[in-house]
């Protein structure tokens, strides 16, 4: 049977049913459900958030000064944007204005954390969806070295170079323990690549998990550490003492930030030669596979981040705002408070909102959270072993987020598409170029329009997000330096520290552009305590299940109309899921140092 | 790392998915019956049935019990698997339970910390390697060579704390200075890690030297302990040199129901408070 949804995509569930559980390489637990036909194209698809764990029931009563702590738990990868979102939320709700130092110290955090991210979600998370370690031993290195110095200027380029890590894969290999690498699908024809390309990717992997380590240290010099750096509502709680007494126990001094300057160069340089080429020549090889765009073609939002200017909402560097139905000469503004727009639905998601109200949407400061777990008629299996869910019941730990009732993706993809149609300067030279070296690679002739809504698309448009975020910080950086300069050391406001200072009652909202899209928490306080506490993350806009009209999300529809070579071995299915870097531990509000997985270590 | 041991399943990382995924824990839990380290991260809850969470479309209890079972030992990384961690804080809407509470025949090795230090995660399993025995526990079944210390007793700005010099709020005089932040709240007193000796990501700094008080994340139910902000409370009670170690810590807290341990390992830092007029 065929059904047409809302906003316009058919959904076949005739064919043969494929499960993925668990879906690996992904932050938390999420299971996906295909229905494919006789030609093993996918017609149907159904994305299952797997983990609930109570968050913001936890949150009641606490004092809203503490949340960041307890919402940057919900997730071990993107560590600090929860608490960021949070210390915003909070001073919005007490209007605490944040000096300037801390503002900019904020920022150059966030902008590691999207770096950090990016990176470790393209070299770590995703790659091994297009690239083939096994086929890397049979690359010849000096054909790796010719195409590296074709592509960049990166310096460790040398034949030698790309022979000693395939030496090193060799053993790894040959020693039958394959690992982590273990059970891939490594004869699937889905795998293109020519083997120097994947030896110059599985190198970079290399790379990048040494690099990865290193950029990190700039949240331990401002936060103590990483993960979870600290938070402060009010600034920063690093004090700044470029000179003075005692200023080598001081947690800023010049020392500190020279290290911070170091760091960030060398990400910039790494993004640059390294990151940035690699995803261009990879997608090159892909040219014909411009599956995966579903509803980023038609619906994204973002609400907006990295003002230029403290305060300055339409300073954004990466402006927000709504677009619908692939108009982009129209961009809808957004606003987190209008209760009428963003929107959170349970209908097919575990949890009630009360008798006769499965199908209400309701505004996150008056958004409930509790669990009803069930599974639907036509679901098969037991409570506790499912074999297959029932998607016109409820069927996901994650709630349905709608703008205005419209479904929309949320992500670098969703931002680059916001800031090509508002005409943002850098973000429309860097999308052209990129775009003009592809096609040089591939031979093509694809504009923004036909390129950026794809699998591909959204891994390149994550890749110069990172970049971006490269220059912004060190523009960050240089700010920084000129406000301690121009005589400013303040780093926090502390006006408001004493709850007593504070009304009865208050509400905000904080938001922030996360690695994966955009993140919103809404707080209420009352008595100096949390009254309320709702996180609408990335993750419950793009994995989120259906709406009561039947609109499907941004992970069902990418999937949908995509061929698999092999319906055993999602590789495809892992390809386009992936692409969106999915996280789940957010999504279901959860929280653990690298998601609650189970890993297994064997002694030799 | 990677040289040493063999991460076979490591959801978040490996290339496979679904059955092929599943289909390697079978395989090891065979190979090396008996042999084989298993080390959890997060913890199960166990309310609606354990499908809170779900693997393979089975509670995540269910699998780790059976992976357990030929395990040759456990390790619980990190607070999560350690004591139940903030999913784990009041009201515990999903009935978090750490491993100890769900496995009980097999030894387990507790690393908490939100996270715990990486190079205390290394220096752990390595350490189980390399002297293919398991590293002497204390009471709490925490590895002594990394958690028999406050963070208190190796601070860098313990001598401040001696002196009675204390940052009053965020970002005054005291704070620029890198005075104590015990009045800011800090929970090192109370906190046994090793973040003031190994510190964080290659040793580059840790949560004081950011000028942010301990939040105390590596003991058991610190998220209900009051606020990261709120003083460590002065009682009455019997103090603990520097000298203390988590046993007699352990001993004098048997008996005594929740928080209390967290209060009596104050002590020593409030009497000198006191003694120089400056609890308050
Ligand atoms: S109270 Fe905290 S900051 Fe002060 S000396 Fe002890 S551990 Fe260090």
């Amino acid at each position: 049977m065929t059904i047409l949804t809302p906003n316009g995509f058919s959904l076949d569930t005739a064919g043969r049913r494929i499960v993925v559980d668990p879906v690996t390489r992904i932050e938390g637990h999420m299971r996906c459900e295909v229905n494919v036909d006789a030609n093993n194209v996918i017609r149907n698809a159904v994305s299952t958030g797997t983990m609930w764990r109570g968050l913001e029931v936890i949150l009641k009563g606490r004092d809203p000064r503490d949340a960041w702590a307890f919402v940057e738990r919900i997730c071990g990868v993107c560590t600090g944007c929860h608490a960021l979102t949070s210390v915003r939320a909070v001073e919005d709700a007490l209007q605490i204005k944040i000096p300037n130092n801390a503002f900019l110290i904020r920022e150059i955090m966030a902008k590691v954390l999207q770096w950090h991210d990016h990176v470790v979600h393209f070299y770590h998370l995703h790659a091994l969806d297009w690239v083939n370690p096994v086929n890397a031993l049979k690359a010849d290195p000096k054909a790796t070295s010719a195409l590296q110095q074709a592509i960049s200027d990166h310096s460790k380029s040398s034949p030698g170079y790309f022979r000693d890590v395939q030496n090193r894969l060799k053993k790894f290999v040959e020693s039958g323990q394959l690992g982590i690498f273990k059970n891939g699908y490594w004869d699937n024809p889905a795998y293109l690549l020519p083997p120097e390309a994947d030896l110059l990717a599985v190198t970079h992997y290399l790379e990048a998990l040494d690099f990865q380590r290193e950029i990190v240290k700039v949240h331990t010099i401002f936060g103590g550490k990483n993960p979870h750096p600290n938070y402060m509502v009010g600034g920063v709680p690093c004090a700044i003492n470029m000179e003075g007494d005692m200023s080598a126990g001081a947690p800023l001094n010049m020392e500190r930030l020279n290290f911070v300057k170091l760091k960030l160069q060398e990400a910039f340089e790494f993004s640059k030669n390294v990151y940035v080429p690699d995803v261009i020549a990879i997608a090159s090889y892909y040219k014909g596979w411009l599956y995966g765009g579903g509803l980023s073609a038609t619906n994204v939002m973002d609400y907006g981040d990295y003002e230029a200017i403290q305060g300055q909402k339409s300073t954004d560097r990466l402006p927000g705002g709504v677009i619908l139905n692939g108009n982009w000469n129209e961009i809808h503004p957004i606003d987190p408070r209008d209760p009428e727009q963003v929107q959170e639905f349970v209908t097919h998601s575990w949890y009630t909102y009360g008798a006769g109200k499965n199908d209400v949407g309701l505004h996150p400061w008056d958004g409930v959270t509790e669990p009803n777990y069930q599974l639907g008629p036509a679901a098969k299996g037991t409570k506790t072993n499912i074999e297959a869910v029932d998607e016109a019941a409820k069927y996901s730990w994650i709630k349905a987020p709608r703008w205005k009732g419209n479904a929309c993706e949320v992500g670098p993809l969703a931002r680059y598409t916001l800031a090509y149609a508002h005409g943002v300067d850098y973000v429309k030279g860097q999308v052209d170029e990129a775009l003009g070296r592809f096609n040089t690679l591939a031979g093509t002739n694809l504009t923004p329009k036909q390129a950026l809504p794809t699998t591909i698309g959204r891994t390149l448009a994550r890749a110069l997000e990172a970049h971006y975020c490269a220059e912004m910080m060190l523009t960050d950086f240089n700010n920084l330096i000129a406000n301690i300069k121009a005589g400013d050391s303040t780093t926090a406001n502390v006006e408001k520290w004493d709850p007593s200072t504070w009304p009865k009652e208050a509400k905000g909202v904080g938001t922030v552009a996360a690695p994966r899209g955009g993140l919103g928490h809404w707080i209420k306080i009352k008595d100096g305590r949390i009254e309320n506490y709702q996180c609408v993350v990335p993750t419950t806009w793009n994995g989120g299940p259906r709406d009561p009209k039947g609109n499907i999300g941004a992970f069902e529809a990418s999937l949908l109309n995509t061929p698999m070579e092999r319906p055993d071995e999602p590789v495809e299915i892992l390809r386009t899921l992936h692409s969106f870097d999915p996280c789940l531990a957010c999504s279901t509000h959860v929280l653990a140092p690298g998601g609650e997985e189970l890993a297994r270590v064997t002694v030799r | 790392m990677l040289s040493m041991i063999s991460l076979d399943y490591d959801d978040t990382l490996m290339a496979s998915a679904g059955h092929q995924a599943e289909a390697i824990l079978d395989e090891v839990m065979t190979k090396y019956k008996g042999n084989y380290i298993l080390a959890v991260e997060g913890n199960p809850p166990l309310n609606e049935d354990g499908m809170y969470c779900i693997i393979g479309g089975k509670p995540f209890v269910d699998q780790l019990k059976k992976v357990a079972k030929d395990a040759k030992a456990i390790i619980s990384w990190g607070s999560c698997a350690s004591y139940g961690c903030v999913q784990a804080a009041r009201p515990n809407p999903t009935r978090a339970t750490p491993v100890h509470e769900v496995i009980f025949d097999k030894p387990i090795i507790k690393v908490p910390g939100c996270p715990p230090i990486a190079e205390v995660m290394t220096g752990v399993i390595t350490y189980m390697l390399t002297f293919d025995r398991i590293p002497e526990l204390d009471r709490q079944g925490r590895p002594k060579m990394f958690y028999s210390q406050r963070i208190h007793d190796k601070c860098y700005r313990r001598p401040h704390f001696d002196a009675g010099q204390y940052v009053e709020k965020f970002d005054d005089e005291g704070a620029r200075k890198g005075y104590c932040l015990y009045k800011m709240g800090c929970k090192g007193p109370t906190t046994y890690n090793a973040c003031s000796t190994v510190r964080w990501n290659d040793g580059v700094s840790f949560p004081i030297q950011a000028g942010h008080g301990c939040i105390g994340c590596s003991e058991d139910g610190f998220w209900d302990k009051g606020s990261w902000y709120a003083r460590l409370a002065d009682i009455n009670g019997k103090g603990f040199g520097v000298e203390a170690n988590a046993d007699q810590i352990g001993l004098a807290a048997a008996g005594v129901v929740g928080g209390a341990v967290a209060l009596h390992a104050a002590v020593s830092a409030l009497k000198r408070a006191q003694h120089k007029g400056d609890a308050k």
